[in-house]
């Protein structure tokens, strides 16, 4: 079976019922694992590479959780299959440039997911959608405790799990929150959000982890320190961190709306007009507006409109997603010509916004400025 | 104050990172903090930069300059310098000292405490349950309590004889 037959397709993914999934989008937890007495990926010839992933693959694939699972060596898929992945978000950038002794495995639930020799050994995850930490810190303690039965892990009693790089040792663990927060991009409350959440050493990163642009104003949360604390502690210190930042983004929201109404109906309203009228359009423009768009459902200006359309939106109209739906190769001017028929076609009966919020009286009022 | 990347320029801008009763300060001119993207706040990590900035610096001073290498993988200080991982498992003993400030200032603490694997678990329980009882018996000889001793000199025999058929398998 090929990857796509595989995947579930978004209109489903996109429309999961899930706690906090207006400003949670996702919760993951990943563990580094790497085996004893084998060099790591990144330093390990291709022949050692190989015989770790023959030594790792036929392991994950026998434990139960993987039963009906999707398993393949990464040379095997195609760099579209692999953007696909990516922007699925079920795999890094760097394990799509990984070839000949990397792999991947992935539960036919899309919620456990496996790169082998990415930059280590094992690199499990266990996916979620909205805020279940806790939940994916269980899902993916179980699986690895499967899983280290087959396998022998490099640990240290003092170091605990040793990983590639000095950063994820220890636990290995990565607990990460992907987060939409309109509210305090728009109040412009955002990068004092962020410097406060990396003072307390939690990391913010964009859209597709390290070093990317936070896109359609969503934002990833996740811990920095991996040692001295154990797993548990780490992720109930991301839910308190959670907790406080779902509520700024819930205050920012209405706060936005009782002084500055005119600029979030703006937003919203250009948003929705440009999506549903344009002849070309590029991904980061179409991300930004249907974050938007998303901020305009939240806030009861759609009622046709269910949150899980504009999620669905979010992925087909990137450009793997979008590129796999035509034969031939297209250029990326081709590709937003194309972008823009299908979010015309799909918001076709779509009513443009209400002129204000439900129960907040007319939408004539100004904004109200900094003296009053 | 210099800047701490480049040693050349003033910095003017100032980081902090507290985590627990720990506090991490990291001092940047504008071009490094640019250069390091700092002023992308959804790019920046300090860990990462901590990592870039001290890392092979420690390296150095922990060996006195002479190169080391990895008996298991070949690996050296210079290849860390240039990559930020490391080669090997066994890396993290060759380079036990260099690393050891660095994981201070990465990370909560240097000692582990988290999930160990259940057979490691086991036998350190039986390690630990060792140690107890050897005291104990030493407790009941020089108490003269025969019959105390008799009897932890048999729950050792037994508790050595699950050890080392864990460790056999």
């Amino acid at each position: 079976m090929n990857i796509h037959e595989f995947l579930a397709p978004p209109s489903e993914t996109a429309r999961r019922d899930a706690p906090h999934n207006k400003i949670v989008l996702t919760s993951r937890v990943r563990l580094a694992r790497n085996l004893k007495g084998v060099a790591f990926p990144g330093w390990a010839k291709k022949a050692e590479r190989i015989r770790a992933l023959e030594i790792v693959r036929p392991a994950v694939e026998t434990l139960s959780a993987m039963k009906g699972a999707f398993s393949e060596s990464m040379d095997n898929l195609t760099p579209l299959d692999k953007q696909i992945l990516v922007e699925r978000h079920l795999i890094s950038r760097e394990h799509a440039a990984k070839n000949a002794g990397s792999g991947l495995v992935l539960n036919k639930e899309e919620s456990l997911c496996v790169m082998i020799n990415e930059e280590d050994h094992l690199r499990m995850q266990a996916l979620r959608p909205g805020l279940q930490l806790k939940q994916a810190w269980a899902a993916i303690d179980q699986f690895d405790s499967q899983l280290e039965k087959k396998l022998e892990y490099a640990f240290d009693a003092s170091l605990g799990y040793l990983t590639a790089c000095p950063t994820n040792l220890g636990t290995g663990i990565r607990v990460s929150a992907m987060l939409h927060l309109p509210g305090l991009v728009l109040s412009e409350q955002i990068n004092q959000i962020i410097s406060a959440v990396n003072k307390l050493g939690l990391a913010v990163r964009g859209l597709y982890g390290e070093g990317t642009e936070a896109l359609g104003n969503v934002f990833q949360v996740s811990n920095q320190m991996t040692l001295g604390e154990t797993e548990p502690d780490i992720v109930d210190r991301l839910s308190k961190v959670l907790a406080q930042i779902i509520e700024h983004e819930e205050n920012a929201r209405g706060s936005l709306l009782e002084k500055k109404p005119k600029t979030v109906m703006n937003q919203i309203g250009r948003a929705y007009g440009i999506l549903a009228n344009s002849h070309s359009i590029s991904s980061k423009e179409t991300m930004n507006l249907l974050s938007f768009m998303r901020l305009g459902v939240d806030l009861g200006l759609f009622p046709d409109v269910e949150r899980g359309l504009v999620d669905e939106l979010f992925v087909v109209t990137q450009p793997a997603h979008l590129q796999r739906q035509y034969a031939e190769k297209l250029g990326a001017d081709e590709r937003d010509l194309l972008r823009a028929d299908m979010l015309r076609e799909r918001l076709r009966n779509v009513s443009r916004p209400l002129g204000a919020p439900p129960g907040h009286g007319n939408g004539g009022k100004l904004d109200k400025t900094g003296d009053q | 104050m210099l800047c701490c990347v480049c040693k050349e320029k003033e910095a003017t801008v100032h980081l902090t990172q507290i985590a627990g009763d720990k506090m991490q300060k990291v001092d940047l001119c504008e071009e490094c903090a640019k250069q390091k993207g700092v002023n992308d706040p959804a790019g920046f990590s300090l860990a990462d930069l901590l990592l870039g900035l001290g890392a092979s610096q420690e390296m150095e001073q922990a060996t006195g300059g002479t190169e080391v290498k990895c008996p298991a993988c070949g690996f050296t200080q210079a290849d860390f310098k240039k990559a930020g991982r490391l080669g090997c498992a066994e890396c993290y003993k060759t380079f036990a000292e260099g690393l050891e400030q660095l994981l201070k200032s990465m990370h909560k603490g240097t000692r582990h405490r988290g999930k160990v694997p259940a057979a490691l678990r086991e036998s350190q329980d039986l390690a630990e349950r060792l140690k107890a009882l050897q005291k104990k018996l030493e407790k009941a000889v020089s108490e003269e309590d025969f019959e105390q001793a008799a009897q932890c000199r048999d729950e050792i025999k037994t508790t050595k004889e699950r050890l080392s058929s864990m460790s056999a398998s």
